[in-house]
């Protein structure tokens, strides 16, 4: 059990973050998708420069297992990409929640978020069972 | 204190996501949220009938455990860490949304025109919930990864298909808020 805590940690820290942040705010999405505001593109902005600088710096050291920092390579392609991303950009837009926001909100006492997590739990399993005959 | 009871810069909440991106790397695992989802359909039986789902979930107990996190971390903000403010949203933004029939812009996170109860016991309320949801879920998995697998990770180790995805969700979004929203709301 020791071992979860510090993923409870984790995912404690990024919950806070995300509503302090008020990136879990549907408002905020629409505002950027309207680019009325430098916000939501200053959180993105920011985070992409410090993580490319972080996964840099942190070539040469070892992980917590003494392993290599590795991040998981995502497989060559462009039609999942452009077509799979923009299905997410609709839904993204619509409901305001992507995957990690629809769990947060749940915490802060939003609790019909929890339709947008089942129909997005429905949406998941749609695509396994099509997996096969969509292009990738 | 005061600072942190108001709403957070985004100088300061972008760093934090990235170490916090940083810090499941380290621990030998990676940022992604959606992937979640995957293991949830396999908990609920999915692998029975279909190969993707078909697959050790245990292994995903740490990221479960992230979400567990995510939801009490998502509490103690809101109901702990903040004093009682808007969103500081564009007045065109407000006035744009008060056109589509969206009053109160930016009093709460979440629309009560979309996440009422009220305007989920409507079909048009429901029906826009769920479609919402489902285009998330079958788009994350389509695409291989959500916001913090491809906006965040992927561009953060400079990956060519995370670009791509990021630059679908922003078609996506555009689309839906530019040409579909004054159909839906209008």
């Amino acid at each position: 059990m020791i071992k979860y805590l510090k993923f409870l940690f984790v995912g404690i820290i990024f919950g806070i973050v995300l509503v302090k942040s008020e990136a879990v705010s549907w408002y905020r999405i629409y505002e950027m998708f309207k680019f009325e505001s430098f916000h939501m593109y200053g959180i993105i902005g920011t985070a992409v420069i410090t993580g490319i600088i972080l996964l840099l710096i942190s070539k040469r050291y070892k992980n917590i297992n003494g392993g290599l920092m590795t991040v998981p390579k995502k497989d060559r392609g462009f039609i999942r990409y452009i077509t799979g991303g923009t299905i997410f950009g609709l839904g993204w837009a619509l409901s305001g929640a992507c995957p990690g926001p629809m769990y947060i909100l749940i915490g802060t006492g939003a609790f019909s978020v929890i339709i947008v997590i089942l129909a997005a739990l429905l949406g998941t399993y749609i695509y396994g069972l099509l997996k096969d005959k969509l292009p990738h | 204190m005061q600072a942190i009871l108001e709403p957070w810069p985004w100088y300061i909440c972008g760093p934090l996501i990235a170490i916090i991106m940083f810090t499941l790397i380290y621990f030998g695992k990676t940022f992604g949220m959606s992937s979640n989802l995957r293991t949830f359909c396999t908990i609920a039986g999915a692998g029975k009938k279909v190969k993707f789902f078909d697959f050790d979930w245990k292994a995903q107990r740490w990221n479960l455990t992230v979400v567990a996190g995510a939801i009490i971390g998502g509490f103690i903000a809101h109901f702990y860490l903040s004093a009682p403010t808007n969103i500081d949203l564009n007045p065109d933004t407000i006035k744009t949304l008060s056109s589509l029939g969206f009053e109160n812009a930016g009093q709460s996170l979440l629309p009560a025109e979309l996440y009422s109860w009220d305007t989920i016991l409507s079909f048009k309320g429901l029906a826009i919930l769920i479609i919402g949801g489902f285009l998330v879920g079958f788009g994350t998995r389509y695409a291989g990864g959500c916001t913090s697998g491809h906006a965040i990770t992927g561009l953060s180790s400079l990956q060519l298909p995370s670009l791509i995805a990021v630059i679908g969700f922003f078609l996506g979004g555009l689309i839906m808020i530019h040409l579909l929203f004054p159909i839906i709301f209008g």
